[in-house]
């Protein structure tokens, strides 16, 4: 089993993320993580999916999703090819003599603190998953209240694009 | 020019070349069924949505256009819901059109409210959700381009009620269909057709698996001339029957849990398999070794998703199976199967073919009833069946000529298909040519009401029911897998079906010995319209040539 992201061009309409997602679920596949957000052209979306499978599974996949009438284009992308972020938002418990050790590893990751109260700091990191984990790994002694996460949005290295066929 | 809604729809129906709507009318799409009498169109009442989904493509397959059902919202367009899930699994071109609650009461759950594109997301090509109407014209073109083009399907439409009955301007001219998600597959590579003729060259004991995907790339002619050009043993799918004639000497039978043992045994003995639009489905493959094992795998079809889906072949080919043929049949041109393969295949086909017979003995024998009728129709007729032993015995016992004249639900396997399928090739076919449907006392009850839409419309089918007051196929199967702990299979309690086709204005008979077999089929034939024969079998007449040969797969068939 290896990563896969699969970087998905469709059309901008109601619907698509279900036929999207449906397919996944119909078909036994499963989505590790998923991300979807207008492009630059307001009529195409991009959706990102990292999915979990060896090479013929994962090529099924993006056989299957051509099929889909609002999907206009599709690359399967390694983790070597890309860059590759995701997005947390942490809430994490705090005491007057915790707080500027929180803050400390915060400044480490170069996370943002996006709120704070007496007994909470909220932390948005971005990054890679491994990044993300190894975060919170380290803030998990100090309790976190509640977690908020975005799955991965990639884009290939270099000069390659996905881009649509005229 | 101003157009209601329902108005642009029945007009881009009519430019589309529709001629019949098969269809049951509600308050939302009653706009529709109001604006199609006004048209060259046909609307054809059935007795239940279901109904006219399979009626649509009984039409469909006989027209090899998209047939078109309408439904109402809610329940009527769940109703519709087996049809289109028959169809997609068949690769029917459907065009099935919904009524939908008013736009403003979408998501209120109105009554008959039901997310009809949402379930039915799963089991069409596309569908669409109506939410302007200057739409309508474009959206109604794509569905029929997409419905008909490359691997084809079913399209569901819903079009919630406000939008029909309100006016647009309609566009003078229609837009081209341009869809920049739709990738139809260009011509075959030639390097990979050339790689097929190499295999095929180096192989001992090659052998075609035919399917569905020779009949709807329109290639019968194409696949017909290799098969005699290259002398290669042809087997088939329960959806290719028929693109070689059933009778012919390079043809060997149907392969698969129900298929003939001399086809399967061919099919095991072959180191080069050549499979020409074929899913390869589980009961395809059940009883044969694993594909991948035994010897050379080509793979050629239409839809790329199915290549390496079910099994990994050794050669793929993405393509139309005639553009495929008029590339690979050339590059065979000197060449024939050896002869001593050919000579084995025969002698299979000698050895495990079992004439059926036609000694009486107090039940009618279906095999027996079946090659009769296709000697006393001479095969010019269109058959459809249902879903049961009945399917298995029309498969392997009726002789086939043209694969368009088998109708029946090979891959999602619906009973209640038949009757309604036969009505929509008989709707179609104007009478030019006779329609039997085949039917066990099962299937025939879930859709017989149709009998309704017949004798409404006049249109003629002739009917075959198999009677043995069983399910059959599960009987047989609680027989040889549950010993003999036969649960909810008796249909005891049946009507007297002579009766019930007489109460629908039908001439019917029933016949009990197979020395009656011959003038009853003559009468039938000869009768004026719809026509209801009752032939009574046992309830433990094999599905296979014998029992347990098909569904327990044994040793010696490989």
């Amino acid at each position: 089993m290896e990563r896969y992201t699969l970087s998905v061009l469709v059309e901008n309409n109601p619907g698509v993320l279900s036929r999207v997602v449906g397919l996944f679920s119909r078909r036994g596949f499963n989505i590790h993580s998923l991300s979807v957000g207008t492009t630059q052209d307001p009529h195409v979306s991009r959706i990102t999916i990292e999915v979990n499978g060896d090479a013929q599974t994962v090529e099924q996949v993006s056989k299957q999703l051509s099929k889909i009438m609002e999907v206009i284009k599709i690359k399967t992308l390694r983790d070597s090819e890309i860059v590759k972020r995701g997005l947390a938002l942490v809430k994490v418990k705090v005491t007057s003599k915790t707080r500027s050790e929180v803050i400390e590893i915060t400044s480490v990751f170069r996370a943002n603190i996006v709120d704070i109260s007496s007994n909470t700091l909220t932390v948005e990191i971005t990054g890679h998953d491994r990044k993300i984990g190894a975060f919170l790994e380290l803030v998990e002694p100090y309790g976190i209240e509640e977690i908020s996460r975005t799955g991965m949005t990639a884009l290939e290295r270099g000069t390659n694009t996905l881009k649509i066929d005229k | 020019m101003r157009l209601t809604g329902a108005e642009m729809v029945v007009k881009t129906l009519e430019k589309n070349g529709v001629k019949i709507v098969f269809g049951y009318p509600g308050a939302a799409n009653c706009p529709i069924i109001d604006k199609l009498s006004f048209s060259s169109i046909k609307h054809i009442l059935t007795r239940n949505e279901q109904g006219a989904a399979h009626m649509a493509s009984g039409y469909a397959r006989v027209t090899r256009q998209a047939g078109v059902c309408t439904a109402t919202s809610g329940p009527g367009a769940t109703n519709l819901i087996t049809g289109i899930a028959t169809a997609y699994m068949d690769s029917i071109p459907m065009i099935a059109l919904t009524g939908q609650v008013a736009t403003n009461l979408i998501g209120k759950d109105a009554f008959q409210e039901v997310d009809i594109t949402g379930a039915t997301l799963p089991f069409t090509k596309h569908s669409y959700l109506i939410k302007d109407g200057l739409d309508i014209p474009r959206v109604v073109n794509e569905a029929f381009h997409i419905a008909t083009t490359g691997r084809p399907g079913p399209v569901l439409i819903d079009f919630p009620m406000d939008i029909l009955k309100a006016e647009f301007d309609y566009p003078d001219e229609d837009e081209e269909v341009s869809i920049r998600g739709y990738k139809l597959v260009a011509r075959a590579n030639e390097s990979q057709v050339k790689k097929v003729a190499e295999a095929i060259r180096s192989a001992k004991k090659p052998v075609v698996l035919a399917g569905g995907g020779i009949v709807i790339s329109d290639a019968t002619a194409e696949f017909r001339k290799f098969v005699k050009e290259t002398d290669i043993p042809v087997v088939s799918t329960m959806m290719g029957i028929g693109t070689v004639p059933t009778n012919s000497p390079r043809y060997y039978g149907m392969i698969g849990s129900h298929g003939a043992k001399r086809a399967n045994m061919i099919f095991n003995r072959a180191d080069l398999v050549i499979v020409m639009g074929s899913r390869l489905g589980d009961r395809t493959v059940a009883n044969v070794k694993g594909l991948e094992d035994s010897g050379k795998l080509i793979h050629i079809d239409v839809d790329p998703a199915e290549i390496g889906k079910n099994v990994q072949p050794h050669i793929p080919v993405v393509g139309d199976i005639k553009d495929v043929l008029e590339q690979l049949t050339p590059l065979l041109k000197d060449y024939k199967a050896d002869k001593s393969w050919t000579d084995e295949a025969d002698e299979l086909k000698r050895r495990f073919t079992h004439e059926p017979s036609g000694e009486d003995n107090g039940f009618i024998n279906p095999k027996y009833f079946l090659s009769r009728l296709a000697e006393k129709t001479k095969s010019d007729v269109y058959l459809t069946t249902e879903v049961g032993q009945n399917q298995i015995w029309c498969a392997n016992y009726f002789t086939f000529l043209s694969p368009e004249t088998l109708l029946t639900s090979g891959g999602f396997g619906t009973m209640g298909y038949g009757l309604p399928a036969a009505i929509g090739a008989s709707a179609a076919l104007g009478g030019a040519k006779p329609v039997i449907a085949v039917m066990g006392d099962g299937s025939f009850q879930m859709d017989l009401p149709e009998m309704g839409t017949m004798a409404q419309w006049d249109i003629p089918v002739k009917m075959v029911l198999f009677r043995n007051n069983r399910l059959g196929m599960v009987h047989e199967h609680q027989f040889l897998l549950y010993k003999s702990n036969y649960q909810a299979v008796s249909i005891e309690g049946s009507p007297d079906f002579e009766m019930l086709a007489k109460a629908y204005g039908f001439d019917s008979a029933t016949i009990k010995e197979n020395s009656e077999i011959d003038a009853a089929i003559d009468k039938m034939l000869a009768a004026d319209g719809s026509y209801l024969l009752v032939a009574d079998v046992s309830p433990f007449e094999p599905t296979g040539d014998a029992l347990n040969e098909s569904i327990l797969p044994k040793k010696e068939d490989n």
